[in-house]
This record gives structure tokens, C-alpha cells and sequence, in this order.
């Protein structure tokens, strides 16, 4: 397994204590009538302006593990660490983004959506909460938008302004489940693209869920690779934004990693490689 | 594979020739006809619903008046004229106000009492298991019993006065307010609760930020049916047992109108039900859903 390096060259690996710290994470949930192990002894750490992808094939528990980091269910085994503190619910410093479009609420405003997180989770007053919420919706490009109401808006738009809400609130961690799978592919990149472009400017840590290989090597500078049923490590790989041919293998990092997924399992078909 | 000179074995090409490639300026639209045209002056008329309304209105008020003019029986069925002469000279002495003022300051009573309640209920439904079966248990077994079924009841328990009559009014509120809010908070999304809790709500203030503005189209149709509901009640209460209500409301107006046999002041009452109806259900409850479900695009 090879081990990814902080997401700014400046933080050196050594000395830096991950922001959060998965260790031997093992979920479990209940349907009606199974127990379903999602995921099985997962370890890994994310450093402070990581984007780390967690990437795999539908039933690998990537998106149960982010639940969990958000702390919407607990581990049945092994810890998760922010800064060092265990995660007991859901709190306002991991803030998600979700993949469905119905996440804004739809009786605010674009504005009064953003606004609302910030001051129900008591970060700022109404002043202070209003000038920072135009601020973030300035850098998603909604600006001509903050008086309309979610119905009024595309998908695209209304992830935009989820992922604004989520940054408005600067949290220590910004979790994502696959935020643009509901999109059409143009709007997809684009939105990759933006999200890109904003890190360049506010330098957050992002924890990301997908399962598209092209999207991951977009997004991640690390990628974790989950194996399904249940989702355990597989591997852990760099990304430099750009699907570069690998020197040791001679392959494509898109290629290393669909060999990766699906050397052992030839029936699973669901991964699918979305622009 | 049938091959053509011009596809190389194995390319993803089919087989008949490849097309000319074009790239097109974009014309003006000016030039394309209608694209955009303003509607006429009738079908902007036309579609306003309120007009269309008050045309349906107008030719059932018609039709009321050709028919008793033609029946011409005025103690069986009075024009629409000599009822609205009745209304206003009820309005004029102030009776009728008064009456309907009286009907109205108990309903609204009852009204309040029913919703407070279906909020306790709803909440605790929601909270707990328990709460969950109590609403359900009683919801089924007394939605479906008439409140002026109660009446008799009520007035051993509580006597002759208005207490009895809040008591039947908030049974014929509650539950299919408690019934509707509660089901419409049941069907409030799973992301939308997560949204909730990452914005650190919990207890009291998840309910009203979150669950119910978000389950707040269920909660409007049943404040609707149950304002149906207890008009509807209160009226018939004070038919059978008027003299309950000391002074009396609407329900004992058109009773005693009847006794009179002043047939058009028992139009004129019924008259005045209908218009509170209207007023209620186009202005009030129109205004609300204006101002809420629809504006959020949660109801077209």
C-alpha cells in the first residue's frame, strides 16, 4: 500500500498530526431483516488541505464511512478521530454536501440558506452571518442569484450553493457524497473544475466520496481505493489532477486503478467511469 | 464484416463513409419567426382563476333567482334578491353580526385549543415510540367519530355555555390536524433531517426550523379540513343545541329563522356560512399558501 503525502508540499508528512484519523473502522447497519457489514478495519488519515477521495464500486460503504466521519452513525469497531477527539454526532465542523438536490431547504432563499446554518449552529450573528454567506456565494459565482428560492435554480446551481453553505461555515472538514453524480456530465466537469479553483483560493480539506475513476483523478491529490461486500482498503494512490502514466507499472493511473477494483471481481459491473 | 476501402479493419467506425464535418455561425433570432409572443388580452383574462371563479359565481347566483322567481313560492325557496335584502337588513340591525361574531369567537377558540394539542401530540409521536402509538391508537379509533356525537356528553360535563362546545370543536380539529402534520412529518426527507443535525439542531428548535416548514404543505391541508370540519360542527352544535351557546350564534339564528318562519333569514344564515366559508378558504388559506408552499415551490 502506498502511503499519500499531505496535500501541501509546505506541511511536511513527519511532523504534522493528521486532522482526521480513521482507524480499524468498522460499520455495521441494519435492514430489515440483514446486518450488513458496510465497511471492515478501515484505516486512513487525512491531512489538513488534503482532497481525499474515497473511491469504489456501489456497496463498498464509501458513503456509510462518510456518514460516519459525519457522525450520523457510529463505529461498531475502531475510532475516528478529528483533531484528535472521538466523534460522538453530527456537528457543524464537518459540514456535507449531499448528493441529492432536495439538501436546500426550500422555503430559504439562496442567501437565507447559507445564512441559516451559520447562525443556527451559533458560529456567527445575523450581520456578520449575512456579509460572510454573500462572500461564499460570490465564489460560486450565485451572486445574481441570492434572493431566489432553490426551485427557481438548476442542479448545478443548487450543489453550488450546498457547497457554499458548507463553506460559509469554514469547517475543519468538508464532507462530500458524491455531490455531482446527479449532474449531466458538462455541468459535472464544470463543477469539478469550480470546485478545483476554490480550493486554490481557501485551501480546505476536503473528504470525498465517488465512484467514478475520472472524477477522483480530477479531484483527489490522494485516493483511496475501498473493495466491496464487506468495504475494506485496497490501496491508496497520489493523484496529480492529470491521469499520468505510472513509471513502475507503465500504466495509466485510470488503468492502474481499474485493474485494482476489478481484478478480483469480474461481476461487478456498477462502477462506472462518468467524465 | 462487410468493409469498405475507406474503414480500417477494427476501427470503432462504421462501415459507410465518414461524413463532411461542419461548424455553423449562429443566426440572429430576429430571424427565426415568433420565438417569444405576449398573450392576448382575453387569454390573460381567461387565466386568472379568480375571474373564473366569480363567473361560476355569478351564474349559479342567476340561476338561483330565474328559479325561485319562476317557482314562486317564497316560503319553500326565496330569491336570491329577497335573501340578500334579509342579510342586509340582518347586517343592519346588527343580529347578524352579532350572532356570527358569537359563532366565530367560540370557533376560533376551539380552533386554537385543537392545534395546540395536535402540536403536543405530533411532537411527542415524533419523539417517541410510545407517543407514536398513542397518536396513531387514538387518531384511529376517534377521527372517524362525529363531534356532534360528543355533544350530549359534553354537555353533562361541562353544562350549557361555550366550554362545551370548545370541547366538541377541538375534537373535530385535533386529529385530522394531528393526522396530517404528523404524516407530513414522517415523509420529510432523510437528507434534509441530515441538514438539520449538521447545522447543530436538535429537540424544540429541529422541529420548527426543520420539520415543520418542510412538512408545512401536509400541515396547511389538514388546518384546512379541520377549519372544514369544526365550522361545520359548530354550526350543526348550535342547530340541535343553540341554547347551549348563551347568546347564541349562527347555527340558532337560522333555527330560530325557521321557527319564525322568516324562510329568507334562514337563507340569509345560511348565506353568511357559506361567505365565512369562501372568505376563509380563498383569502385566508389562499394567502397562506401563497405566501408559503407555493412561493417554495414545494406545491404548483
Amino acid at each position: 500500500m502506498l502511503e499519500c503525502q499531505p496535500g501541501l508540499p509546505a506541511a511536511g508528512a513527519a511532523g504534522e498530526s493528521p486532522l482526521l484519523e480513521v482507524s480499524g473502522v468498522t460499520l455495521q447497519y441494519k435492514t430489515k431483516d440483514h446486518l450488513v457489514t458496510a465497511t471492515y478495519r478501515v484505516d486512513f488519515r487525512v491531512f489538513r488541505s488534503d482532497r481525499y477521495v474515497l473511491l469504489g464500486p456501489s456497496g463498498c460503504g464509501k458513503s456509510t464511512l462518510l456518514k460516519a466521519v459525519g457522525g450520523y452513525l457510529s463505529p461498531v469497531e475502531g475510532t475516528i478521530r478529528l483533531k484528535g477527539e472521538a466523534i460522538a454526532r453530527p456537528g457543524p465542523d464537518r459540514m456535507m454536501v449531499f448528493q441529492e438536490f432536495d439538501q436546500l431547504l426550500p422555503w430559504k432563499s439562496v442567501k437565507q440558506n447559507v445564512i441559516f446554518t451559520l447562525v443556527n449552529s451559533g458560529r456567527l450573528k445575523r450581520k456578520a452571518a449575512e456579509e460572510r454567506a454573500l462572500h461564499y456565494i460570490e465564489k460560486v459565482n450565485l451572486t445574481k442569484f441570492v434572493d431566489s428560492y432553490p426551485h427557481m435554480l438548476s442542479g448545478g446551481m443548487k450543489q453550488r450553493v450546498a457547497i457554499a453553505r458548507a463553506m460559509a461555515m469554514e469547517p475543519d472538514i468538508l464532507l462530500m457524497d458524491e455531490p455531482f453524480a446527479a449532474l449531466d456530465a458538462l455541468t459535472r466537469r464544470k463543477m469539478q473544475d469550480e470546485l478545483l479553483q476554490l480550493w486554490d483560493d481557501t485551501r480546505f480539506t476536503v473528504l470525498f466520496v465517488t465512484h467514478s475513476i475520472i472524477e477522483a483523478i480530477n479531484i483527489g491529490n490522494c485516493i483511496l481505493l475501498l473493495s466491496p461486500h464487506p468495504g475494506q482498503v485496497k490501496a491508496e494512490l497520489n493523484s496529480s489532477g492529470i491521469d499520468e502514466v505510472d513509471e513502475i507499472s507503465g500504466l495509466r493511473l485510470s488503468d492502474r486503478i481499474h485493474k485494482l477494483l476489478f481484478s478480483d471481481q469480474i461481476e461487478e459491473r456498477e462502477l462506472t467511469s462518468h467524465v | 464484416m462487410s468493409s469498405t476501402p475507406d474503414v480500417t479493419a477494427g476501427s470503432r467506425h462504421p462501415a459507410h463513409a465518414r461524413r463532411v464535418e461542419f461548424v455553423r455561425e449562429k443566426i440572429d433570432g430576429s430571424a427565426c419567426g415568433v420565438v417569444e409572443k405576449p398573450l392576448t388580452a382575453w387569454e390573460r383574462v381567461y387565466n386568472i382563476s379568480a375571474l373564473r371563479k366569480i363567473f361560476i359565481l355569478l351564474a349559479l347566483t342567476a340561476l338561483w333567482q330565474a328559479y325561485a322567481v319562476w317557482l314562486g313560492k317564497s316560503l319553500l325557496f326565496p330569491t336570491f334578491g329577497a335573501t340578500v335584502a334579509a342579510l342586509w337588513q340582518g347586517i343592519e340591525s346588527g343580529e347578524l353580526l352579532q350572532r356570527t361574531w358569537n359563532s366565530i369567537s367560540v370557533l376560533l377558540m376551539g380552533y386554537m385549543c385543537g392545534i395546540a394539542l395536535a402540536a403536543l401530540l405530533t411532537v411527542a409521536a415524533i419523539s417517541t415510540r410510545i407517543g407514536n402509538d398513542f397518536l396513531e391508537t387514538m387518531t384511529a379509533m376517534l377521527n372517524p367519530l362525529p363531534a356532534i356525537a360528543l355533544l350530549p356528553l359534553a354537555l353533562i360535563w361541562f353544562g350549557l355555555g361555550s366550554a362545551s362546545l370548545v370541547f366538541v370543536l377541538i375534537h373535530s380539529v385535533l386529529w385530522p390536524v394531528a393526522l396530517n402534520t404528523h404524516s407530513g412529518f414522517l415523509a420529510v426527507s432523510n437528507t434534509m433531517r441530515m441538514v438539520g443535525r449538521n447545522a447543530g439542531l436538535e429537540g424544540v428548535r429541529y422541529v420548527t426550523a426543520i420539520l415543520i416548514p418542510a412538512a408545512f404543505g401536509s400541515i396547511l391541508t389538514g388546518l384546512k379540513i379541520g377549519w372544514a370540519f369544526s365550522w361545520r360542527t359548530l354550526i350543526a352544535a348550535e342547530l340541535v343545541f343553540g341554547v347551549s351557546s348563551g347568546s347564541g350564534g349562527l347555527g340558532w339564528f337560522i333555527y330560530v329563522s325557521k321557527n319564525d318562519l322568516e324562510i329568507a333569514n334562514v337563507f340569509a344564515g345560511l348565506f353568511t356560512v357559506i361567505l365565512i366559508g369562501l372568505f376563509v378558504e380563498n383569502v385566508i388559506f389562499r394567502n397562506i399558501e401563497l405566501r408559503t408552499v407555493r412561493r417554495w415551490g414545494m406545491q404548483s
